[in-house]
């Protein structure tokens, strides 16, 4: 056991439980640029639980890492959502009931087992812990902190080559279907597109909203 | 502050993130589901290290794969993301209906 304030023991509550609510206020929400600020709002207050768990190297990478991605993301939630700023209520769910029992049960599992299972009683020292890892990190460890270095890499190689339009042989969406924005027409109805020449026909395509409008006109401004 | 309270709020985390991968038909909100997830192991992990583990730093390299873990999938799952609005025009699952009997 470690002994702690009771300020701590106060704000450990205050900000796991907040993590937990504002990750579940993610899927409740109908802006999804608010969804995406929620969900930093979740990392941060782990973050700071993590903080009060002496983890302080962690916390704050942790902090970092999340604001630089979920301003990302933010972004993202606008390039290719409908209703980013959640003028409409918006309930984008499928199988929702299932999904509430699996959510349920799984928290019902995971928590029995965090509280009923006996854990070794082994705590960490109160200070120092940082320097130890500092350590770990560029000794012992070290192999497994360049291996994750290496991941990142090529994480960060595959997905330009992911998500780049021009391809090494030529455009990345070649041959690739037409839109189909029209919601009653099944997709795929479309010839597929002709090599080198998709952007005449995405111009007149019946049935369009303004918001794929708007997407065709950046398709075509890019390009 | 207990090793029960963090892992209870570390399930959690990772059940509520579990419902949003279920539930949700958006891509990028079924990634938000998948932070979550990686999130709440996160969290048991650190738990698990300051209580159980004696302090033993490997706990918070595990820690750092995990985080490593996370930041891949974001970044491959954005990719996808874009790869498949580019080729399918789809943004939400409802619209990959190619391998759909």
């Amino acid at each position: 056991m470690i002994e702690t304030p009771l300020a701590v023991d106060v704000a450990f509550w205050f900000f796991g439980v907040a993590s937990v609510v504002t990750a579940w206020l993610v899927f409740r929400t109908d802006s999804m640029v608010r969804a995406s600020f929620y969900l930093l709002a979740s990392f941060v207050n782990v973050g700071v639980v993590l903080l009060l768990m002496r983890a302080e190297y962690l916390s704050l990478i942790l902090i970092l890492m999340m604001a630089g991605e979920m301003a990302i993301m933010a972004v993202f939630m606008v390039m290719f959502m409908m209703n980013p700023a959640g003028l409409n209520p918006m309930n984008m769910v499928h199988q929702h009931r299932a999904s509430v029992a699996g959510g349920v049960a799984t928290f019902v599992a995971l928590g029995a087992v965090g509280v009923f299972a006996r854990f070794p009683d082994r705590p960490a020292r109160p200070t120092g812990v940082t320097f130890a890892l500092g350590q770990e990190l560029l000794g012992e460890s070290m192999l497994v902190f360049e291996s994750a270095g290496a991941a990142l890499l090529a994480t960060m190689i595959a997905a330009i080559a992911l998500a780049s339009s021009r391809g090494r042989y030529g455009q990345a969406d070649d041959g690739s279907d037409a839109p189909a924005f029209d919601p009653d027409r099944p997709f795929g109805d479309a010839p597929p597109r002709p090599v080198a020449s998709k952007h005449e026909e995405q111009a007149g395509k019946e049935g369009a909203d303004d918001m794929h409008d708007m997407r065709n006109m950046d398709h075509e401004r890019m390009a | 502050m207990s090793l029960q309270g963090a892992l209870l709020i570390a399930a959690a985390l990772f059940a509520v993130g579990l419902y949003g991968v279920l539930s949700q038909q958006s891509f990028v909100m079924i990634m938000m589901g998948f932070e979550l997830m990686v999130n709440g192991s996160l969290m048991a992990t650190v738990a698990l290290w300051l209580w159980a583990a004696g302090g033993n730093p490997k706990g918070q390299v595990l820690a750092i794969v995990i985080m490593t873990a996370m930041a891949i999938e974001a970044a491959m799952g954005f990719a996808l993301v874009t790869t498949i609005y580019r080729t399918r025009k789809a943004d939400i699952t409802e619209k990959l209906r190619r391998l759909k009997q």
